[in-house]
């Protein structure tokens, strides 16, 4: 057997910094002619890991074997060296190109379209693959984009290719089509790490199942000999008792009721699908799912910056679709979206915190100027309240750590005393006290009647912090739950698509609405000219 | 009539597209070089400072020769220069170009002035007039294809050799990525820095023989710092957008713009200020390309993506 | 087949820095504009054969000998550095100063002409009325027509406005051909035979206007950036147009709002030069756009800040264009050649202040031990 291993990590410690530990000691082998799948929740360490073998990042600690021999891999042009290619969840092509010229770039093997075309059609034969390597990127769609990707692996001769979540953008259809070109890569030789959070694609397509949680290496199983629900124990771990207080607070009329909500992503396809669910004042609802399942989406949409397809968003009865943000804003809707880079959306990065402080206010009053003076007040109040540490008000919050960059955005939102609170990841990089520091407040809204969507990663925190979870899976709900009914492994089985609530009953519509259901289908109907403003 | 209309537009042309083509490979490099009217004059100052080194010391083929190589090494050194100010130093490219003709309109006013000696230069303009000795001849034919100096036909030499080039080979295919998307070519081991060098380079390397070609060729030695080689070499800039980045379109455009701005001069007929309204067009047409191409969303009219953005790595 | 592949880990790695404290920015700075003129005094020496001190001393002596000119210049370019600062922070790349003050300074040229020709009884002051408002319109239809493009189609502005001054300046050149009878393709004075119509009154002598108008001009952009609703509204767009939408700002109407203000200032640039610097057009009035870009761009886009880099430009050349006259080199040539190396000298120096250099020594005992 042992001439049959592919590729070896072993004790692989990756940080960031010197207090972020993205991956400790973690020891994985791959076999040739296997499909392993990389299972874990978000923040577990798998794109570091992954990155590490394809050359982007280099390894702290621990050695890399292939072919049994230990290998250097500096960057991604080693990699393919090795034979490695990695198909990123973001594709890297050249939009003007054709499929067959991205995928001769960088390969200085001598320029002749004829021979690169006839070699493409050999590879795509050969697994199965649909693709015309004179169609151009941007008249491509998604999966075909995937494609262009994966032969572009192949065409280098890679024997280990590495699939960053590609099952994310791809109809079922598609992905049916992707798991019979995989099987057929697999039986030719090649060892092949699929990341997937979905179990039931986990379960189809890999012989493997390695997990990670938090950055550490939890074990490895065989795909026959395990079932959903041992994989999702594996993967969330056994519950943590937070101490967070849940306030129990009386309950309202709904403030906000999105019925049939659909929302396309940036690339077109349907990232948010028949949505139905409504917040009441006083009441945390989190949102649970794999990050990139259409949360993005649908706070943008709710927000008004992004147009929705079809379907209903209803602020205490009125709708608000098609509605200009400032007037969303004015009605008392916050959101606060936390992207990974954090400083992506809601914050001006080389302004300073009192400039962000009134981001959202400088046009309030008659005079044509901003009133600064009352922003620095609520400045100084903030950094006082939430401890935030920065040298004055007037310093550039890029400069600032990013808990408290964090701190002034979520600040801010509070500040303005809104009526639904929109929050997406919070608390995404923070430490425990400032994470806390979080929680209380949003206790502190809720107790004050407001109504929060709370988009999370940690369910512990989420089971504890929230009055209800809706969990959704690729941008479909699989139900919503009671945090005091409910456990971890069942949401866990919702987020990964294996447990489908929403097939036995109906979730989402509340029964005190503000409008009786003619009035919603009359609403559904009138959707078209709102959207068209 | 019609034929010495075209056979100036020709010559009147080839100016442009001199520079239209070494702002082309700049620009598919993904880099903006508004220093281009102030490389041009450069050529044409390294260009006279070899015919006033050399003059009559030399015979005339290898005169040409000399100051080609030092009209290309005078150009070829500002690009040197605007590439280490935008790639290495990632200064902002607008205002390093326009820097750069700021200078460089100094440099050849300023250093033509001391080389300059009318005399010698409109005695040895001949040798870049007429390649094949034809100039004479009264056949229209031979007129139009057969009657120019050698510069001419390096100039649409050069622009079919840029075409196979851009479309045809690796490197061509290398640059034009990283035009677009220098991530992508960085991800796929393509030396970004390197390709940019060059190509900047040698982009301005070429566009020099514009201003070389006007003092020897098309104004016979007759002017140089009087010259307005600058302001040809907004009109090359220009003709880079109206010709969509593609080098043979770019050729046959620069006939049209030649064409358009000497055609004041030969209608008589017309009045002064009616053959003035003749420049406007070669400025509206081009305006209109642009237009039209961000209008119809036509990928294959735009502007390289990553056109005038510096390119950081860790950006990404 | 096993590639053989050696680990290099580069020199050096650069890395973005936000917050080099001013002085040691301003260090650098100074530290290049001395190293500038270390090249410039050593190429004039070549040139000249003379002491560089002394070259320098003329240079400062022959800046200040026309005063007057001097501030009246420093004016204008400061002007035309105002009319581009809004745009360029919003991240919109208007090279088209040039061809907003040519079309301004055209309409008011052309209203000077032409009206008192046809209403001989117009008083001054409605005539310079007019050409004032005419000059603005001009100006503005000049700047906002590349906006709109920008606003809705993403058309390329830098490559848009570019063209616009070589539109304005073909223009200009038949304007002055159809008006000039003579064909001579110089306009001369306009009405200076004609009782001055259309002349703005001279406030003591006719430099102190423009001053009056750029020091009030630099004034409201100063606060119109720093403090009202719209240069926040401005910063905010060119910062992330991302945030600017989010929390609900219309981006296109900023953008075209934003270039009609530019187009505005260029209009009273335009209408000044008209009525009370040149009283003529020619294809200098709009000379100093480009230049007004590289003077913004070195004040940061800080009104306050670029007057002092609009007088240190304006120093320069006038400075330089009195040693070659003195030195007997030829006037603008050797003011152009020393702007530009002492551009190349600031703009090359901005990498070290945006930029952190560290030098990877301790980094190779760790690659050492990967391999064992």
């Amino acid at each position: 057997m042992e001439n049959n291993i592919a590729l070896e990590l072993r004790n692989i410690t990756k940080r960031f910094g010197t207090k972020v530990v993205a991956n400790k000691n973690v020891s994985l082998t791959l076999y040739k002619n296997e499909i392993l799948s990389l299972l874990g929740e978000n923040g577990s360490g798998k794109t570091t890991l992954m990155n590490m073998i394809s050359g982007i990042y280099f390894p702290d600690e621990g050695e890399i074997l292939i072919d049994g021999k230990p290998a250097v891999i500096a960057s991604p042009k080693d990699a393919y060296n090795y034979k490695i290619g990695m198909i990123h969840q973001h594709f890297k092509l050249v939009d003007t190109f054709t499929a067959a010229e991205n995928i001769i770039l960088g390969n200085n093997e001598p320029y002749n379209l004829k021979v690169v075309n006839s070699r493409v059609k050999d590879i795509a034969s050969k697994y199965g693959f649909d693709i015309d390597p004179k169609k151009k990127i941007h008249e491509m769609s998604v999966s075909e984009k995937q494609t262009v990707e994966i032969i572009k692996v192949l065409y280098r001769g890679a024997d280990i290719l590495i699939l960053d979540e590609p099952t994310a953008v791809l109809t079922p259809q598609e992905i049916d089509k992707l798991f019979t070109i995989l099987r057929r890569m697999r039986d030719d030789g090649k060892a092949i790490i699929i990341i997937t959070h979905k179990l039931n694609e986990v379960l189809a397509i890999s012989d493997r199942v390695s997990v990670l949680r938090k950055g550490e290496y939890i074990g490895t199983v065989n795909t026959s000999e395990t079932s959903e629900k041992a994989l999702t124990e594996m993967m969330v771990g056994k519950k943590v008792d937070l101490k967070i207080e849940r306030a129990i607070v009386e309950k309202k009329k709904p403030l906000l009721e999105i019925r049939d909500l659909t929302v396309n992503s940036d690339v077109g396809n349907v990232a948010i699908k028949n949505v139905n669910f409504y917040i009441r004042g006083g009441e945390i609802l989190g949102v649970a799912g794999i990050s990139g399942c259409g949360q993005k989406e649908l706070c943008e949409a709710i927000a008004g910056l992004r147009p929705i397809s079809s379907g209903a968003i209803m602020h205490e009865g009125e709708s608000i679709v098609g509605m200009p943000t400032r007037e969303i804003i004015k009605r008392g809707i916050s959101m606060s979206f936390i992207p990974e880079d954090r400083l992506g959306m809601g914050l001006a990065p080389s302004f300073s915190t009192t400039d962000n402080m009134m981001l959202k206010t400088y046009g309030d009053g008659r005079t044509p100027f901003v009133d600064r003076k009352s922003a620095r007040e609520r400045a100084k109040q903030l950094i006082k309240k939430l401890g935030i540490v920065t040298p004055s008000t007037e310093t550039p919050v890029r400069r600032l750590s990013g808990g408290n960059v964090q701190k002034i955005l979520v600040g801010r939102e509070i500040e303005s005393s809104p009526n639904v609170i929109i929050t997406a990841y919070p608390v995404r990089g923070l430490d425990i006290n400032s994470s806390y520091q979080i929680y209380d407040i949003l206790n502190e809204q809720k107790q004050k009647g407001v109504g929060i969507l709370f988009v999370g990663e940690d369910l512990d925190v989420m089971l504890a912090l929230c009055d209800k979870i809706m969990v959704i899976c690729h941008g479909e709900v699989m139900g919503v739950v009671h945090t005091d009914k409910t456990t971890k492994e069942e949401i866990g089985l919702m987020m990964t698509g294996s447990l489908d609530k929403s097939e036995i009953k109906e979730f989402g519509k509340a029964k005190d609405s503000h409008l009786t259901d003619e009035q919603w289908n009359d609403a559904d109907k009138g959707m078209g000219d709102n959207n068209a403003n | 009539m019609f034929t010495s209309i075209l056979v100036n537009a020709i010559r009147m042309g080839t100016i442009f597209l001199f520079g239209c083509i070494g702002e082309i490979f700049t620009e598919k490099a993904g880099h903006l070089n508004l220093g281009i009217p102030g490389i041009m004059c450069i050529g044409a100052t390294g260009g006279a400072f070899a015919i006033s080194i050399f003059g009559t010391n030399v015979n005339s083929a290898l005169l040409v020769f000399l100051s080609i190589l030092f009209s290309m090494l005078f150009s070829g050194a500002a690009g040197m220069l605007y590439s280490f100010l935008t790639v290495s130093l990632q200064a902002n490219q607008n205002v390093t170009g326009l820097t750069l003709t700021t200078f460089g309109v100094g440099f050849m006013k300023f250093f033509s002035k001391r080389i300059y000696d009318q005399k010698l230069f409109v005695s040895l303009s001949p040798a870049f007039q007429n390649l094949f000795g034809l100039k004479d001849s009264t056949n229209p034919l031979v007129q139009i294809f057969l009657s120019h100096g050698i510069l001419v036909y390096i100039a649409i030499i050069i622009a079919i050799i840029s075409s196979l080039f851009l479309n045809k080979s690796r490197s061509g295919l290398y640059l034009r990525s990283i035009g677009e998307s220098p991530a992508t070519a960085d991800a796929v081991g393509i030396n970004v820095s390197l390709y940019k060098y060059v190509y900047i380079t040698l982009g301005s390397a070429i566009a020099g023989l514009g201003g070389l070609y006007y003092i020897m060729d098309r104004s016979s030695g007759t002017q140089i710092a009087e010259a307005a080689i600058d302001s040809f070499g907004w009109m090359a800039v220009a003709l880079v957008i109206a010709s969509m980045w593609k080098p043979l379109l770019a050729a046959v455009g620069s006939i049209i713009f030649g064409g358009l701005s000497i055609l004041d001069a030969m209608l008589k007929t017309m009045s002064l200020s009616e053959q003035k309204i003749f420049a406007i067009f070669p400025y509206l047409l081009t305006v209109i390309v642009l237009v039209l191409s961000s209008v119809v969303k036509s990928k294959n009219t735009q502007p390289p993506a990553h056109l005038g953005l510096p390119y950081f790595r860790e950006d990404r | 087949m096993q590639t053989k592949i050696a680990r290099r880990e580069p020199l050096f790695h650069i890395s973005k820095n936000d917050a080099m404290p001013f002085g040691k920015a301003l260090a650098i700075r100074i530290c290049a504009i001395l190293a500038a003129l270390l090249v410039v005094g050593i190429l004039s020496m070549i040139l000249i054969k003379e002491n560089p001190l002394l070259i320098y001393m003329s240079m400062f002596e022959g800046a200040f000998i026309d005063v007057w000119t001097l501030f009246q210049n420093t004016a204008l370019l400061l002007i035309f550095g105002l009319a581009v600062i809004p745009a360029f922070q919003m991240k919109f790349w208007n090279l088209g100063a040039n061809g907003q003050v040519l079309a301004g300074c055209l309409a008011a040229i052309a209203c000077m002409k032409f009206l008192p020709e046809k209403y001989p009884e117009i008083s001054n002051t409605v005539l310079i009325l007019i050409m004032a408002i005419a000059s603005i319109l001009a100006s503005c239809i000049w700047s906002v027509v590349p906006a709109i493009f920008k606003a809705y189609f993403n058309t390329n502005e830098t490559l848009f406005t570019l063209m616009m001054n070589y539109i304005a300046l073909a223009l200009v050149d038949y304007c002055v051909f159809t008006w000039d009878k003579t064909g001579s393709g110089n306009l001369g004075i306009v009405n200076l035979l004609n009782g001055r119509k259309g002349w703005i009154p001279d406030i003591s002598n006719k430099y102190i206007l423009s001053i009056i108008v750029a020091v009030v001009l630099t004034a409201f952009m100063f606060i119109y950036m720093k403090y009202t609703k719209h240069g926040f509204e401005v910063s905010l767009v060119g910062e992330s147009v991302n945030t600017a939408k989010y929390v609900g700002i219309d981006v296109k109407k900023v953008i075209i709002r934003t270039l009609l203000l530019g187009g505005l200032i260029c209009g009273i640039l335009g209408f000044l030069y008209a009525g009370s610097v040149s009283h003529t057009i020619n294809k200098e009035v709009g000379g100093l756009g480009f230049t007004a870009i590289l003077v913004a761009w070195l004040a940061n886009f800080d009104s306050l800040v670029m007057l002092l880099t609009s007088f240190f430009v304006v120093f320069l050349d006038a400075g330089s264009k009195y040693v070659s006259t003195q030195f007997q080199l030829n006037s603008n040539d050797y003011a152009n050649i020393v702007v530009g190396i002492i551009f190349f000298f600031v703009i090359g120096c901005e990498f070290f202040i945006r930029f952190k250099i560290q030098f990877n020594n301790k980094k190779t005992s760790n690659n050492e031990r990967v391999g064992e």
